[in-house]
């Protein structure tokens, strides 16, 4: 009982530790709480979904091309 | 090589990179001092590399299998996988050293990773030289198919395996612990790896689009 105890107090302290290192380092929590950075996000995909639009229409008019062969 | 006409494959690349996008700007990653949130670019710089590997790889099997067998659509592939890699690869430099300038100060600071991997542009910089300076095509098939099999394992060697035996700043080579002993988690990993699937898919999509161009153009120039 008593090792148990010292253990759970152990991963308990672990845990503790674990979570320190690195909370005071600046990071976009401001952009994460405001919402704002969903506004990248979707810029990023829209961006995307345009270049994957493109391929597959170059895909598409390619595979016409060769079936004209 | 039927595959390359399929759909699946390219929609489950583009679907993958959507998932990549949006977790990986949203899921939390490692608090860190300097990175900060530029972490992420690991999603988006390392990536762009695996894909050029891919495609290099896949450039050197059929420069193998055109030596063997001598068919010229075997040097096609080979050809366009090169084309398509270097484009990665212009754009795995120019990510990288646009992170190297906000987490090591310098847009180039001679990082031994960073000046081999600008050898190892070169070198395939080399071997678009050698194939335009060859008119008659079996002889450039020929010369470049076994170029291109030196040229890449030198380039793995000078990516991978040199700037790991001594200093560098990059993750994992020399003293530095590398990205997933210190720097990486689980939260990480679960955008990462399916990124390196995507964005190597997105390669090969890219080279059999030029392939397919490239053999179009063949035909056409062939006399029958």
């Amino acid at each position: 009982m008593k090792k148990l105890v010292l253990l759970t107090a152990m991963i308990l302290c672990f845990f503790m530790v674990h979570a320190q290192p690195g909370q005071d380092v600046e990071m976009a929590d401001a952009l994460r709480s405001s919402g704002k950075i969903y506004v990248v996000v979707g810029t990023i995909v829209i961006v995307f979904a345009g270049l994957a639009f493109y391929l597959f229409r170059i895909d598409r008019r390619l595979r016409k091309i060769e079936k004209e062969k | 090589m039927k595959f390359i006409y399929q759909t699946w494959w390219k929609v489950l690349a583009v679907v993958i990179i959507f998932y990549t996008l949006i977790a990986g700007m949203l899921l939390g990653v490692p608090r860190l001092p300097i990175l900060h949130e530029t972490i992420r670019n690991t999603y988006f710089h390392v990536p762009m590399w695996i894909a050029m590997f891919t495609v290099f790889t896949i450039s050197v099997v059929y420069s193998i299998k055109y030596l063997q067998s001598g068919k010229e659509e075997h040097d096609l592939v080979a050809v366009e996988c090169v084309n398509t890699g270097m484009f990665f690869f212009v754009i795995g430099l120019i990510t990288g050293m646009l992170w190297a300038k906000y987490a090591w100060g310098e847009f180039w600071s001679n990082d031994p990773k960073q000046n081999s991997a600008a050898i190892a542009f070169l070198l395939y910089c080399a071997y678009g030289v050698l194939r335009n300076s060859i008119d008659e095509e079996q002889k450039r098939a020929k010369i470049s198919a076994i170029y291109n099999i030196f040229a890449f394992p030198i380039m793995v060697v000078l990516i991978m395996v040199l700037p790991r035996l001594t200093d560098s700043l990059h993750p994992g080579n020399g003293g530095n612990p590398a990205f997933g002993k210190l720097d990486m988690d689980d939260r990480m990993r679960i955008v990462l790896y399916p990124a390196f699937i995507a964005w190597a898919l997105i390669a090969v999509w890219i080279a059999t689009i030029r392939y397919r161009i490239r053999l179009i153009e063949y035909k056409k120039n062939a006399i029958n």
